[in-house]
Order: structure tokens, then sequence, then C-alpha cells
């Protein structure tokens, strides 16, 4: 959602800085056209249509969303209305893939060259929609799967899934999930895609880029996008971007891509490899961690360590 | 062209003439062979399809559904638990109003596992919205198929057409077919609906207490206008290819007392039943259910009426049989014969005839019948 006063407001109390020639010629790239309308029915501080405005900016106009049952099918707004300027096709839970799939081949058949995207949850990728992902993958279909992950079954009321992180409560798991989250990214890389990366929705410019790099390719890739949730990982609606750079910086998110198998990791998560800001200041200020024992604390740090450790032996090998 | 071919070659001899753009399917037996054979064609060349060689019969529809949105033609094809693992995506492609066309190979659900002859497996799709059709000879589901385009194609249609087979009875079976040139019978695609990326529409969103019940009249609507274009459509295929089909085929129904109504393979062995029943004195006539959705008015009228079904809707008897007692006041007598491949020959349906009791159901090969 675009709300102008709002961020106005929020910009005139943020200390001033300039920014850099860089940051100032990425803006400067990314298009003023708006894909997704003022009036969602997102909810305050949503993350998921954070990063779909620019995953449409990336994209541009000649792009078809295909949307499994997930927050985004909500936020879109009610029929006979739409909130995306771009063709919205929504599609059961488990059938986002193969859906793509079939419109992917019949555009290329008619010598089409749209962009077909699927944009689903963790829910409909990590669990009902990992079969019909799989298939998609390896039959080599031409589109980009973007998996914006908020960690739960969110549209139901945040019912814990594979990608519930170990240790954080939901609806089904008050007492915190006893299994740790699925890595979708190794299920993924291990279909070989020409492109594949992680992203979140704080850091904006850094997922427009990859958007636009991952349409450059043909054949399928995949971008998991972070998208933090405020109902749902209990903390208050402003602080949906901060929660996204915290998980980056204590490293319980990590941003890299991988081209041709070639893994790069990107800066902000590099500097938390170096030197990673302490996991309590990521886990505080979320309700869904709350009263965490300090033994499965210690578990998520060292699989911290080991993540950034193999992905570091990844970037390092020849 | 006149060549001899099995049920399943009919019916990817048809597809080849239509030309689908989107072909998506995944194996099950009986049924394989329509997809092997369209497989020969695309990668001959003869047939210039996209074939998707998806891994699930659910993504199979979910990728017709997909392709279909864009306004490509579609074609797939299943059986039994392929058909029931399907499901949630033929509600959806009918919602969707998206004209996929499907064989549909009729065969036995498990467990155990059966991979013989019934009809359980389609008619647990009858209320999803897809037109239903079941043939009985190889000729019958070639030129079937055909029309299946024509018809779910047509603007006042645009729903889903299942063409049904009878599991090896017919899939395995060879007959003589006689191919036609199909030509403008089937005109190209235009669907009103395909997406158009300059003009962005949301499509199956969410959709409130106040407008979901039009759309699914309006697919009431078009079923039950489908009626008059399945008529013409019939009409127009025997004016040019000379091969005449109706709802139902009937077989000296004029002056019979009893009638037996039957589907698929079954429903033409019957037709050798009423022979030797007519030598023996009695009136019997043949009615073969062809098309169960949009279900036809039966002209059963002062008739006796003996219904053989392979299939069965526990707690409640016979599918086809609690059809046709929804429709007519007359007492049915209710087969249940065939079942996961059970032989039935014509002798057998000449004995159901001539041991009929009204208002009964009867369980062939089951020794109490109560």
């Amino acid at each position: 959602m675009i709300n102008n006063d709002r961020s106005a407001i929020a910009l005139s109390r943020s200390p001033i800085r300039s920014l850099s020639l860089q940051e100032l010629s990425i803006i400067a790239e990314i298009p003023r056209e708006e894909y997704v309308l003022k009036c969602t029915s997102a909810c305050a501080g949503c993350s998921d249509s954070l990063a779909l405005r620019y995953v449409l900016k990336a994209a541009g106009p000649d792009t078809v969303l295909v949307i499994p049952a997930c927050c985004t099918s909500v936020i879109q707004g009610i029929y006979p209305n739409t909130a995306f300027n771009v063709p919205v096709y929504n599609i059961a839970f488990g059938a986002a893939a193969a859906c793509a799939s079939g419109m992917s081949n019949a555009f290329r058949a008619a010598g089409k060259k749209t962009n077909v995207i699927v944009y689903a949850g963790d829910g409909g990728t990590l669990d009902i929609g990992i079969q019909a992902m799989s298939g998609a993958f390896e039959r080599g279909t031409d589109f980009l799967y973007i998996c914006y992950d908020n960690e739960a079954y969110g549209n139901t009321g945040m019912q814990r899934s594979g990608g519930t992180p170990l240790g954080a409560k939901t609806t089904t798991t008050p007492g915190g999930k006893t299994d740790v989250k699925k890595d979708i990214d190794a299920i993924i890389a291990a279909h070989a895609p020409p492109y594949q990366a992680t992203a979140a929705a704080a850091y904006p410019q850094d997922l427009f880029k990859k958007v636009q790099k991952a349409l450059s390719f043909r054949g399928p890739s995949f971008i998991h996008v972070l998208a933090p949730c405020p109902p749902g990982w209990r903390y208050s609606t402003e602080k949906s971007v901060e929660m996204g750079k915290l998980a980056v910086k204590s490293g319980m998110w990590v941003l890299y891509e991988r081209e041709y198998g070639k893994l790069t990791m990107g800066a902000p998560s590099r500097a938390a490899m170096k030197k990673p800001l302490p996991l309590e200041e990521y886990l505080a200020p979320q309700g869904r961690f709350k009263g965490i024992d300090p033994k499965t604390v210690e578990i998520l740090r060292q699989q911290i360590a080991k993540t950034f450790a193999k992905l570091a032996a990844e970037e390092a090998a020849p | 062209m006149k060549k001899i071919a099995t049920g399943n070659k009919a019916v990817a001899e048809a597809v080849k003439q239509v030309k689908p753009d989107v072909i998506a399917a995944y194996p099950i037996t009986p049924q394989t062979e329509i997809v092997e054979q369209i497989a020969e064609f695309v990668s001959g060349g003869e047939l210039k399809s996209r074939y998707i060689p998806v891994e699930s019969e659910h993504s199979a529809m979910a990728a017709c559904i997909g392709a279909g949105i864009t306004g490509a033609r579609t074609f797939t094809a299943t059986s039994s638990h392929g058909l029931l693992y399907m499901h949630e995506m033929t509600n959806w492609a009918a919602g969707a109003r998206l004209p996929v066309v499907m064989a549909t190979v009729n065969r036995s659900i498990g467990p155990g596992w059966n991979i013989w002859a019934e009809h359980t497996d389609a008619l647990q799709e009858r209320d999803t919205g897809w037109l239903q059709v079941y043939v009985s000879t190889v000729q019958e589901a070639y030129d079937t198929t055909l029309m299946a385009f024509r018809i779910a194609e047509h603007n006042d249609v645009l729903l889903p057409v299942m063409v049904n087979l009878d599991g090896f009875l017919l899939s395995h079976i060879m007959q003589p077919l006689d191919t036609v040139e199909p030509g403008d019978f089937i005109p190209p695609l235009h669907l009103p609906h395909a997406i158009d990326v300059k003009t962005p529409a949301g499509y199956g969103g969410l959709t409130g207490p106040d407008r979901h019940f039009k759309i699914r009249w309006d697919i009431e609507r078009s079923m039950r206008d489908s009626v008059k274009v399945i008529e013409k459509t019939q009409d127009e295929f025997s004016r040019r290819f000379g091969r005449r089909y109706g709802f139902t085929e009937d077989y000296r129904c004029e002056d019979a007392d009893v009638i037996v109504v039957a589907m698929g393979t079954l429903g033409k062995e019957a037709e050798v039943a009423i022979d030797q029943l007519r030598n023996e004195g009695i009136k019997a006539g043949s009615m073969r259910l062809r098309w169960l959705r949009p279900f036809p008015d039966l002209d059963l009228k002062g008739k006796e009426v003996v219904v053989i079904d392979r299939d069965y809707s526990f707690g409640r008897g016979g599918i086809l049989a609690t059809e046709i007692m929804a429709q007519t006041k007359e007492e049915v007598f209710s087969v249940i014969a065939g079942i996961g491949g059970q032989e039935v020959t014509f002798e057998d349906v000449a004995d159901f005839v001539r041991q009929r009791r009204r208002g009964t159901e009867f369980w062939f090969g089951v020794t109490v019948n109560v």
C-alpha cells in the first residue's frame, strides 16, 4: 500500500542523511509507475505488499501474476475490483507453479514474451505447493517464482508452516515450534535453476534488481523474500522494515544470489557474517519469540553460524 | 480414412486433428496410451502442440487452466485415481469457464488396486460443472472427441467437456475407425475472457455472498444452453460426416414395454440382449445414455425401466438409477453390474430383464440380494 502522507511523516522524523551517488542512481532507475494501487486490503505494515510493489515495478506491465491462496489473494481486493494494475490469475493453494507452467507455455507458443510470475506465500511454496513447484522447475518452465515468506499461514491467522522458524509461537504451535525451518532454497538449488536469490522487503532496491535479473534469464528462476508480518510476528506495525533489517543483520536471514550455480552473498549479509548483531535484538521485539527457551536461542545461533559457514564456503569455492 | 484403432488411439487421433495449443498430461492405466500417442505425434512433428509432461494430474489440470486462460486450446486425459486427484482443479476449470477437453478412461477406484472398467470415477465429478459424455465404440470415441471441442468452445457454453470411455473394454479394444477432415467444423477458439496485459483484470479473486451465487447460476445457465449447442453440433456432424448421435442411442425402444438404460460399452452390449429378448417375445428396448451432463429428458413414460449401473453411491444406490428415479415416476429395477471390470455378457443383461423386479436393487454376482 502506498501512503504518501505516512512516508512523509516517517521521513520528517528520520535523521537527515545524504544519499550516496549509487543510492541515488538506483532510485532514479526504479520506475514511478505503480502496479499496486491504493486501497488494497493489506494489514498496516504489510511487507508482502511492500515487496510486491517493487516486484511489479521491476517486471513492468507485460506481466501476469499467478497467485495461490495466500495473503495476496486478499490484498488484491474484492471482485469486481482489483488493486493490481497487471492481470492476476488466482488459483488453488497447491497449483500455482503448475498453472504458471501452462500459462508460460501458452504465451511462448503464441510468440509472447509476457512475464509469468508466481507470487506465493511460504505455505503455498514450502508445504502444499512444493510438488507442483518442483515439477515446474524440473521441466525448465520459463517463469519466475517468488515466495514471500512471513513464516506462517498468515491469511488463515498464523498457523505453523514449514517456513516457521524454530521456537516461534503460532496458533498451532502455542508453545513455540519444535522443528527447524525448511531449507527451501537448498531444495530449489537442487533443481539447478539458472537464477535464484534471497531478498527481503526491507531492502527494496536489492529486491528490484534481483527481479529484473531473474526475468532476464530464460527458464525458471526463484526469489525467496523475507516478509515480516506485524500481526503474525506480534510487533508494532511501523517496524516492518526494521524487522527485516534486524533479520539480515542478525543472520537469521541471509541475502545472496546464485547465478548458474555461482553464489554471491549480498553486502549486508557479508557484514553480518563478520559481525552479527546479537540475536536477542531480533527476537526481543517479536511477540512470537516471547519466553523462548535460551537453549532454543542457542540452537538458532548455531544454525546461523552453520548457514554462514556453508554459504561462505560455497562462495569461496572455485 | 479407414483404419483399425483402439479407443485410446481414436481419441489421440481426434486430438491431433483439433490441434490443441497446450496438452498437459500424466500417465495412468488404462489412459496412458492416449498421452503416449499424442507425445509421439508431437515429437514426430505431426502435431505442433506444447506438450507439458506434468508431475501429477492435479498439475495437469492446473496447467490446462493456466494455458486456457490465455486463450489457448487445451487437452488432457486421465482415469480413476488420477481424476480424483485432479478433482479440485476440475472444479476450477469449470468455474473459470475454460473449455478444456479431457478424455477420462473409466476405471475402478481402490483399494484394492483394480485397473478395470467402472464409472464411479467420472460420476464423482458429476457436480463440478463439466459436461459429461459416455461413448461405446472406437468410432464414437473419435467422433465425440471432435465434437467435444466444438461444444466446449461454443460461446453459449464455455464449459469443460469430459469424454468417457470404458477402461480396456473400449480403451484397448481394436475396432474399425473412419477418420474425417474436420476443417472448419472446428473453428479457431476465441475465449472472450482471455488474459490481456493491455487491459489488466483480476480472475477468481475474493467474491462475496452478494455475487458468488450469480457466477454459479451462470454456470447452470450455460449448462442449460449447452443442450441446444449439443443438438446442433451433433446434427451438423451428421450432415457433414454422415454419422448421427443423440443424447441417447435408442435401440428398438418405440414399441418396447421394458427399457434397459446403461452407459458406455454395457449400453452397447445391451442391444444384443434386446434382440435375444425380442426373439423370446419380450418387447424390450435399449436406451444407452450418452450425455450425463446436461442430463437429457428421457422418454420412459409407461415403460418398465431396468437401469444398469457400473458404479455405486454407498448409502443411496446406483448413481444412474438414482438420476433416472429423480426424473421418472416409473419404478426402476436397479442392477449393479460390472463393478471393477466384473464380466457382464449380453446373456447376463438379458437375464436382468427376464428377472426384473420393479422398485428393487440387484447386485450382480452377490448371492444375498434384498
